[in-house]
């Protein structure tokens, strides 16, 4: 069986929208719990969009962002991948850190460190429930990163998904804490062998 | 103002004198700048992917780089340029992550663009110059007037090749 994105059945996308929900939820949790701080979560937003849209997400192509990348191990291989504007990335830091929410000058080794560490526990947290859920055994790599251009960031993931077909599928996830929100886009990238594994684990399919 | 035209990811175009083709942050994939250096025809292409012939699905043609190279050729030829004439610029390829046990798909910006020289070199299309590699996003501009392609990039400055 081959899965192709661009033609997900209704049943399908409701899986990988409830994994989107149930990983992003276990993530806002782990944040609260990390900033020490009452973090409220929107619903979840599972997108799937053209590689030509995908440019225009979190802004315009050019606008600089924040990028952690895992390789994910185990039963299932793939890449998890959390993406957050430059300001958000700030604001996270600032508050781990006990700084000026509007400080934004460039970030210091310990903040790129405090940066990799969010990015550790997000995906580590959104892994868990996964592993969880399906009884795989599923381990994260140590996060890589990567401050850069939206569109060179987002290339990686949407190259592996360009492996599959011609579209992204990601997870938007709104947190908040007190007014201040925080929008990260998550992106699970099962390689091309581990999407059966997971649907299989799920009993979507048999 | 010019004429410029975007060329999203996984996407190719080609147009004639004036104009000014333009693609936004290039990472691990490839840009393909194409020159007619007598009608001053351009073509730009976006690729993702070395290989179609690795792809069950191969319906984009602009996804991959030699499916890619060869859609802009026949573009470009049909808005009358002549093959002998078009001259090639790369940009991209990127990798944008170092991991530490770097797996094949990790390199696939160097892979990008070694494929992309090796479609234009059996083309016999020469390869101008480029500004490939390394580990930070391109945004590049291909103007119709010169053949020139402007890089842009954060950090790392601004040139023209």
């Amino acid at each position: 069986m081959s899965i192709n994105i661009d033609n997900l059945d209704n049943l399908h996308m409701d899986v990988l929208k409830e994994i989107g929900n149930i990983g992003a939820g276990n993530a806002a949790t782990a944040l609260a719990k990390l900033l020490n701080k009452k973090v409220d979560m929107d619903v979840p937003k599972v997108k799937v969009l053209k590689f030509n849209e995908v440019n225009e997400t979190l802004g315009g192509a050019e606008i600089i962002v924040v990028g952690l990348l895992l390789r994910v191990y185990g039963d299932l291989t793939g890449n998890i991948m959390f993406i957050l504007k430059n300001e958000a990335a700030h604001i996270l830091v600032n508050i781990l850190m006990g700084k000026d929410p509007a400080d934004t000058m460039e970030f210091s080794e310990i903040e790129l460190s405090a940066l990799k560490e969010i990015g550790n526990i997000l995906a580590g947290s959104y892994l868990s429930s996964l592993s969880s859920l399906t009884g795989l055994s599923i381990l994260p790599s140590v996060p890589e990163l990567a401050i850069d251009m939206a569109g060179a960031i987002i290339s990686v993931p949407a190259i592996e998904f360009g492996k599959l077909g011609d579209s992204v599928l990601y997870i938007e996830t709104e947190f908040s804490e007190g007014s201040t929100k925080v929008v990260g886009d998550f992106f699970l990238i099962p390689d091309v062998d581990s999407y059966e594994i997971l649907l299989r684990a799920l009993g979507v399919i048999s | 103002m010019e004429n410029v035209i975007k060329v999203g990811m996984a996407d190719l175009k080609a147009c004639h004198h004036p104009a000014v083709l333009t693609t936004l942050g290039l990472g691990s994939c490839v840009g393909i700048a194409l020159y007619d250096i007598k009608t001053n025809i351009i073509g730009l292409a976006h690729a993702m992917l070395p290989d179609s012939t690795q792809a069950k699905n191969r319906t984009n043609v602009a996804k991959f780089v030699d499916t890619s190279i060869d859609s802009l050729i026949y573009e470009m030829v049909r808005l009358g340029s002549n093959k002998q004439r078009i001259v090639a610029k790369l940009a991209g390829g990127a990798q944008m992550f170092t991991f530490s046990q770097s797996s094949d798909s990790m390199r696939i910006g160097y892979r990008n663009v070694v494929a992309a020289k090796d479609n234009l070199y059996k083309l016999g299309i020469p390869i101008i110059s480029e500004d490939t590699g390394g580990n930070y996003g391109r945004t590049i501009q291909l103007d119709s007037s010169n053949g020139i392609l402007l890089i842009k990039t954060i950090g790392y400055g601004v040139k023209e090749i």
